[in-house]
């Protein structure tokens, strides 16, 4: 599927291209409802688990209680306890059902209800999901999706805002799908679900219950390993992913007044990233910023500088920079607005860039 | 206070080490050809094992765990098994592989560094091996699952060793197992070391087959060196699993009369009067006599089991020693279904620098 999507970015309000692919209710007039970020994905889920009887969902309080958000609601009510389950509280078994189940021809969607406790999930993500295909030469596979809501903002207890992203997109093999709003959200969870290898799927939890947006539940999923530019501009390159790109709209609000064009992309797919759409963003503004909320050492936002260093080099009328958390763990709820990039980061930043000349 | 619930483990062991006979024999004894072919194939793993080990140890093989004195165990447990069941493998469980449809070449493929060693056979829904501990047990619940949902007949059987049975990764899955009525049957080759560490360092509890009784499911101990009781044991848990989806634990013990694999050195750590010893129970030689003792056996049909042993392990070495490298782009070509665009520069760049390797090799 990902082999044919086309290199180039896809903007949000464009026509689906043909290579999206897409599989449309014929049956029933499709149903059009505003739904925030969470009901998306479960506006998704329904669809998927509705069209494809292979899709199975899993995961601790995902069945009776449709998930601590509520993303996996009435999910067990609409299709059942075979295929809607709550495992017992382990999170390295779910993985690993996961990968059985993926390896005998159903797509598990699993929910790990959040990133601070995936880590007991990773050996079988790095050691097998990412593996089976390649171990085994395309005999077995691993078409599963482990979703789990991720990142700060909501005063949430210790362990319950981290940003990992980068761990994992340092993985070969696995895919890692960002959304950043409702329609995005509904998007791209039909696309990892029906890419043939995994998918992690990261839901910034902090835009959860934000803005609405009117989706049409026709099944329409959008591309993977495509960048989305949320609006063109002349001036600056914007980049970033997930709750940030709330922040990020803002600021390229508030420069629009003072007469500054700012590019803003939402990357999506941080791993593989679509460099494409950002070089040639870059190639036209020549200054980039890029916002993320994980620590900066090792983050994504340094794979982009680098490789914006490797291929836009004379490009660039000023240095890349990078608005992202801090090097040290999440601080506890009181302090977190501390730790997170705002609005004034992002904005000063850019000022910073466009004042290098 | 008062007793909420007492529990046994039952032991179970027809063929004592003299290869006599300690139980009255189970009914299926009567099935001359499955007992010659248990003994086939564990005269065929134990040469295609001494193959394996020569070489790597002459440097045409890379590091290899071998499966001496463990025969019977894999063996029983590839012939227990009903085609449509599914085998989650560890490491050193290549004859049950091989019995279920595996190139026995693909032994001397996977250890002497291809990919394609991975158990490639198309036919089959068989996990290939595990190397991380322990990890192939919750996907074994994950298979079995699958199975459940899809209403497809199959029993899944998983091995692992006794180390496996210390990580979470092992009561997680037995414990889904009873929650979930899963038809799985997990089997530990207790060779009583994980490399250096000798069982006593793993567990306080008297038997790991005792392990299964806080998942709720059935536990049992069986010899590991007597193929009738292993054989037994494994069958009989697989029906209960097929008619009444119900797990089970099946604790075979054994010896590793190896190394651990060709990189270790056994004797570092291990004292040799203990090995000596555990030399008198080996599985082979064990139930080599009670077919002798039965009228089953004798020389001369040892001699020509040896010979066609030894064609299969010929066979597979030419293969193995003719098997041409995969092109340079299989490094990366099987991580997706689809090469994702932002790979394909990376890919190029593997082209280039095979080349480069190759025009270097052709100047020498």
């Amino acid at each position: 599927m990902s082999a044919n999507l086309p290199a180039s970015s896809q903007t949000v309000t464009g026509p689906a291209t043909a290579s999206t692919r897409a599989s449309t209710d014929t049956t029933t007039e499709a149903e059009t409802k505003d739904c925030v970020l969470v009901e998306a994905i479960n506006m998704a889920l329904h669809y998927e688990m509705a069209h494809d009887p292979t899709v199975v969902v899993l995961g601790e309080d995902v069945a009776s209680n449709g998930g601590v958000f509520r993303a996996t609601l009435d999910l067990q009510q609409a299709f059942g306890a075979e295929r809607v389950r709550d495992t017992p509280l382990a999170e390295g078994l779910i993985a690993g059902l996961s990968v059985g189940m993926a390896t005998q021809g159903l797509k598990p969607i699993a929910e790990i209800q959040f990133m601070g406790f995936m880590f007991a999930a990773l050996e079988q993500l790095i050691c097998h999901a990412a593996r089976m295909r390649n171990r085994t030469r395309g005999r077995l596979t691993c078409p599963l999706v482990v979703r789990m809501p991720f990142g700060g903002g909501i005063h949430a207890p210790e362990h319950h805002s981290e940003s990992t992203e980068a761990l994992l997109a340092h993985i070969p093999g696995l895919r890692v799908v960002i959304p950043s709003s409702a329609t995005r959200a509904y998007g791209l969870l039909l696309a990892a679900i029906r890419e043939p290898d995994p998918v992690i799927f990261l839901e910034p939890k902090r835009i959860y219950r934000a803005q609405a947006q009117r989706i049409c539940n026709d099944g329409q999923a959008l591309p993977l390993d495509t960048c989305f530019t949320l609006r063109e501009g002349e001036d600056l390159s914007l980049i970033s992913w997930g709750a940030l790109i709330s922040e990020c709209t803002q600021v390229a609000d508030q420069l629009h007044e003072q007469g500054i064009s700012v590019e803003l992309i939402d990357v999506a797919t941080v791993s593989p990233l679509d460099m494409t759409t950002i070089l040639q963003s870059v190639a036209k503004t020549g200054r980039c910023v890029i916002a993320h909320e994980a620590p900066k050492s090792g983050g994504i936002g340094g794979e982009i500088a680098a490789q914006l260093a490797e291929h836009a080099l004379l490009d660039l009328k000023a240095p890349v920079l990078r608005v992202a958390g801090y090097d040290t763990v999440m601080p506890y709820a009181k302090k977190e607005a501390l730790y997170l990039p705002g609005v004034e980061d992002i904005h000063s930043a850019i000022q910073e860039v466009l004042a290098f000349g | 206070m008062r007793g909420r619930q007492q529990f046994s483990i039952h032991f179970l062991q027809y063929l004592n080490a003299q290869g006599k006979l300690d139980l009255p024999l189970p009914e299926w004894i009567t099935d001359t050809p499955l007992l010659l072919t248990i003994y086939e194939n564990m005269v065929q793993a134990r040469l295609l094992d001494q193959k394996a080990v020569a070489l790597q140890r002459t440097g045409q093989m890379g590091t290899y765990p071998s499966t001496l004195g463990q025969e019977a165990i894999s063996v029983c447990t590839g012939l227990a098994m009903a085609k449509h069941d599914v085998l989650v493998p560890y490491y050193r469980d290549a004859p049950a592989q091989i019995i279920r449809g595996m190139s026995p070449a693909e032994v001397f493929i996977y250890w002497g560094g291809d990919e394609r060693g991975g158990n490639l056979n198309r036919t089959s829904r068989d996990l290939p091996i595990c190397v991380p501990i322990a990890t192939q047990l919750t996907q074994a619940a994950g298979v079995a699952t699958a199975l459940k949902i899809k209403g497809e007949e199959g029993v899944v059987v998983v091995s692992c060793g006794d180390g496996a049975t210390s990580k979470g990764d092992f009561m997680e899955a037995m414990n889904l197992a009873g929650v979930w009525d899963l038809p799985i049957v997990f089997i530990i080759n207790n060779n009583r070391w994980a490399i250096s560490v000798p069982l006593a360092q793993q567990t306080r509890a008297a038997t790991l087959a005792q392990k299964a009784i806080a998942a709720g499911i059935e536990g049992l101990q069986v010899d590991g060196n007597d193929p009738i009781a292993v054989y037994d044991a494994i069958s009989k848990a697989i029906q209960r699993a097929r008619e009444n989806q119900q797990p089970a634990l099946i604790e075979a013990l054994s010896y590793r009369l190896c190394d651990h694999t060709t990189a270790d050195d056994a004797s570092r750590y291990r004292d040799a009067d203990e090995l000596k010893a555990h030399w008198q129970e080996e599985p082979l030689l064990r139930f080599q006599q009670f077919l002798h003792q039965q009228g089953l056996w004798d020389a001369e049909r040892e001699k020509a089991l040896q010979q066609r042993c030894q064609q299969v392990i010929d066979t597979a070495v030419a293969e193995y020693l003719a098997l041409e490298t995969e092109p340079p782009g299989a490094i990366i070509d099987y991580l997706h279904a689809f090469l994702p665009h932002a790979l394909e520069t990376q890919r190029a760049e593997i082209m280039l620098k095979s080349h480069a390797i190759n025009s270097r090799e052709d100047q020498k």
